[in-house]
């Protein structure tokens, strides 16, 4: 029945979050309602002919797993578990467009080969190949705590002793269209976007790799314990504070104990319900945090919380970009983080400081 | 051996039946559902056989009696109709009166109408509620309120391989007790993005397809759903459950070394083996039947077929692939041969693998070809997928 450690991250997002220590280079970009990431020097990593090839998703997976291995000091992994919302779009529609436009003629194989929702995971194990475990799961908001849930079963019957676990989504331009036609993206009459307190519906979309090395055991790079996880299909707002309750109570915690929350804020003024109804209430006494009007709001955006509730506990600091409060503390011991998105797909992370680390 | 977790109910839709007795009848009449496409207008249309259901997506929404502005995909409907019939065949009344789960898998997702759609959705705003089924977790959610689960709900995405994967995670959280029930499986739809993506790397048949032999092919694609109820053995115990069957054994590994092609000796699918082997604590001679993945594509079976000499050595069990009856349903082909081990286990019968002619050149194995009473304690059954996904599940009986 082993804990698990956050040991390492590597973080690529629409802030530079690839080369500093953690928020120091982040600006608020109010002008553009889809934020792409900023890209590392892949070339660093990825072979140039593979550069080429790889969609923006499996170039920034790889990049941000070999940070997350290289910061726990790890060659190789017992198992790599990826969450997708949307999968390899680029390569999904490059297909899709050609068999549409060519009227299913002239077509390669690559951009398929390189569709499936797997391929993050696939092309991080054939890099360095990890015959481990490899699942990916496609569960909208709670792609990437799907794969906590399971690398947290993973450890708690000692079937691993290390997990590679991120999240990744990537934007592309023809399905970006769609979610503005669809109402899911603010219009651009809105300029500059405000993404808290929430003014309209839609969102300021995003994209991103956030990934983590879990390891059972705690060393001189822990960040945090993360001490439980949550997923929840359908939760009526009226039931969320009794939910968050029960969660805390099966992991030695109550709400008192806690000295920072982390809310999915996403600039959509009716997800928002669901976040103030927390904020407002059972949560108002404590420090709260925010981070979808840094990295976007998609899918696996909660990865890119989780790293922030990470760094929080490692570094002690909360930037004042990423707060929603006022409410400060002398230590940021327990962190609570709570996502979901349209009412469906809610989730409860939990992070704790590891007390040889302090 | 590990008894495993408890299988108690099933449910399939797939192009040889409409219920798992439907299938079972195909199975041990020589059925096959391989035929010419009738739903998506392809190009391709003459070159190509499928394993598709028969049942127009009109007549599908009136089976599930759905509104006329519901925004289903094809691949939701299906996995809804066969989600209901595992939780009837469980006698399942009452949903949340356990803590119940969903974990389904899809590869398309919603690809279906996404690819109907593409363009016209500038033009025609009615259409526009088929924007958000395009991801793979929304077939999930159509399907968790139809059973009306509200707790644990997640899809695994790993290409061919996915609902031996959701099986596997299902299993694993019971055995965690983080479940008391959960229903497991997968469903794809038939698309002209999978038919053109496997039309380009060359590997569909224009004929029916020949699992392990020497002239084979390629495979035929198939459209199915099917889910199974797995419970804890207190909701065994405490509700007088007739149990069908178990989930005795599972094990995951990645090939790790192409991202479509299997290694040439198949190091991925032998590891998958060996692992399940190991959770169910079971050797060799205990495995009676391989369900094989078996696609019929030169370079599965090749690969496959070397994984199960490695493991079994010159005294490999009886094996056959039951793609030529379903065509190859993606990412719900792990769960319609899950149901098939389970009608193996209990009717105490091996499936032909059809169309066979030819051995393969590359070693002496010879696949069962034709129906085969024997009594049947394990069943092996092998799903591998692009990106080196690779899963074993061993199915076990109930006594």
């Amino acid at each position: 029945m082993s804990k698990c450690y956050i040991n390492g991250t590597g973080c690529i997002s629409a802030q530079r979050t690839f080369d500093t220590v953690f928020l120091e280079a982040a600006e608020v970009n109010n002008q553009e309602n889809v934020l792409t990431i900023k890209d590392p020097v892949y070339k660093n990593y990825i072979s140039p002919g593979a550069i080429r090839r790889m969609g923006k998703g499996v170039k920034a997976g790889i990049v941000a797993s070999s940070q997350a291995m290289q910061e726990a000091g790890l060659e190789n992994v017992d198992a790599i578990i990826t969450g997708t919302g949307m999968g390899c779009m680029e390569d999904s529609e490059k297909f899709l467009k050609a068999i549409i436009d060519n009227n299913e003629s002239f077509l390669t194989p690559t951009s398929f080969i390189q569709s499936t929702h797997n391929t993050v995971g696939a092309q991080i194990a054939l890099g360095l190949k990890c015959t481990g475990y490899n699942f990916t799961y496609v569960q909208n908001a709670v792609s990437f705590e799907s794969s906590l849930l399971d690398a947290s079963l993973q450890f708690a019957s000692d079937e691993i002793e290390n997990v590679l676990v991120g999240g990744i989504d990537e934007t592309v331009e023809y399905t970006m269209s769609l979610f503005k036609l669809a109402g899911y993206i603010k219009t651009e009459s809105e300029k500059p976007y405000q993404i808290f307190p929430a003014k309209s519906k839609g969102v300021v979309y995003g994209e991103g790799a956030t990934f983590f090395l879990l390891e059972n055991k705690i060393t001189s790079s822990t960040y945090a314990e993360l001490a439980g996880v949550e997923i929840i299909n359908k939760l009526p707002i009226e039931e969320a504070e009794q939910k968050l309750n029960q969660f805390l109570a099966e992991n030695n915690c109550r709400i008192s104990d806690l000295d920072a929350v982390v809310l999915g804020y996403n600039g959509d003024i009716d997800d928002e319900i669901y976040f103030k109804n927390l904020a407002e209430n059972c949560l108002k006494n404590i420090t709260q945090l925010y981070y979808k009007h840094l990295s976007g709001a998609y899918h696996t955006a909660s990865a890119f919380g989780l790293w922030i509730g990470a760094k929080i506990i490692h570094t002690q600091e909360i930037p004042a970009i990423v707060r929603a409060n006022a409410i400060a503390k002398d230590q940021y011991n327990t962190i609570l983080l709570y996502n979901h998105h349209k009412g469906r797909d809610h989730s409860f992370t939990l992070l704790k400081r590891c007390q040889s680390t302090t | 051996m590990n008894q495993g977790v408890a299988i108690t109910g099933m449910g399939i839709i797939s192009a040889i039946g409409n219920t798992v007795e439907e299938n079972f009848t195909a199975l041990t009449n020589n059925k096959v559902g391989i035929s010419t496409i009738d739903n998506i207008v392809t190009i391709h249309s003459d070159s190509i056989k499928v394993g598709e259901i028969k049942k127009t997506n009109e007549a599908l929404v009136a089976e599930l009696g759905l509104p006329a502005d519901n925004n289903f995909s094809r691949t939701a409907m299906l996995g809804a109709i066969a989600a209901k019939q595992a939780v009837k065949n469980a006698g399942i009344t009452d949903i949340n009166e356990y803590k119940t789960g969903l974990i389904s898998s899809t590869s398309v997702g919603g690809m279906d109408m996404t690819e109907r759609y593409y363009y016209e959705y500038f033009k025609n705003s009615s259409i526009l509620k088929y924007v958000e089924s395009h991801d793979g977790g929304d077939s999930s959610q159509k399907i968790a309120d139809t059973l009306g689960i509200t707790g644990i709900v997640s899809t695994i995405s790993t290409a061919c391989s996915s609902a031996a994967n959701a099986i596997m995670l299902g299993a694993r959280l019971i055995k965690a007790g983080k479940l008391d029930r959960v229903i497991v499986g997968g469903t794809d739809a038939l698309a002209k993005f999978t038919i053109n993506g496997f039309k380009t790397l060359m590997i569909l048949s224009d004929t029916d397809n020949t699992p392990f032999d020497n002239e084979r092919k390629g495979l035929n694609l198939g459209e199915a759903a099917a889910y199974l109820v797995l419970e804890s053995d207190e909701v065994v115990r405490k509700e007088g459950k007739k149990v069908l069957a178990y989930v005795s054994g599972y094990g995951n590994a990645n090939d790790a070394y192409h991202q479509t092609a299997s290694s040439e000796n198949g190091d991925g699918a032998f590891l998958a083996m060996q692992k399940a082997m190991k959770v169910a604590g079971l050797g060799v001679d205990d495995i009676d039947y391989i369900n094989a993945h078996g696609t019929a594509t030169p370079n599965n079976d090749l690969s496959e077929g070397r994984a199960i000499i490695r493991m079994f050595g010159n005294k490999a069990p009886d094996f056959s692939s039951t793609k030529p009856f379903t065509g190859h349903t993606l990412a719900a082909a792990a769960a319609i041969e899950a149901v098939y081990s389970v009608l193996s286990l209990q009717n105490n019968v091996i499936f032909p693998n059809l169309n066979f002619k030819t051995p393969m050149s590359e070693f002496d194995l010879l696949p069962q070809t034709s129906l085969k009473h024997k009594p049947i304690q394990h069943v092996l059954s092998n799903s591998f997928g692009f990106g080196g996904n690779c899963s074993t599940l061993i199915f076990s009986k109930s006594e």
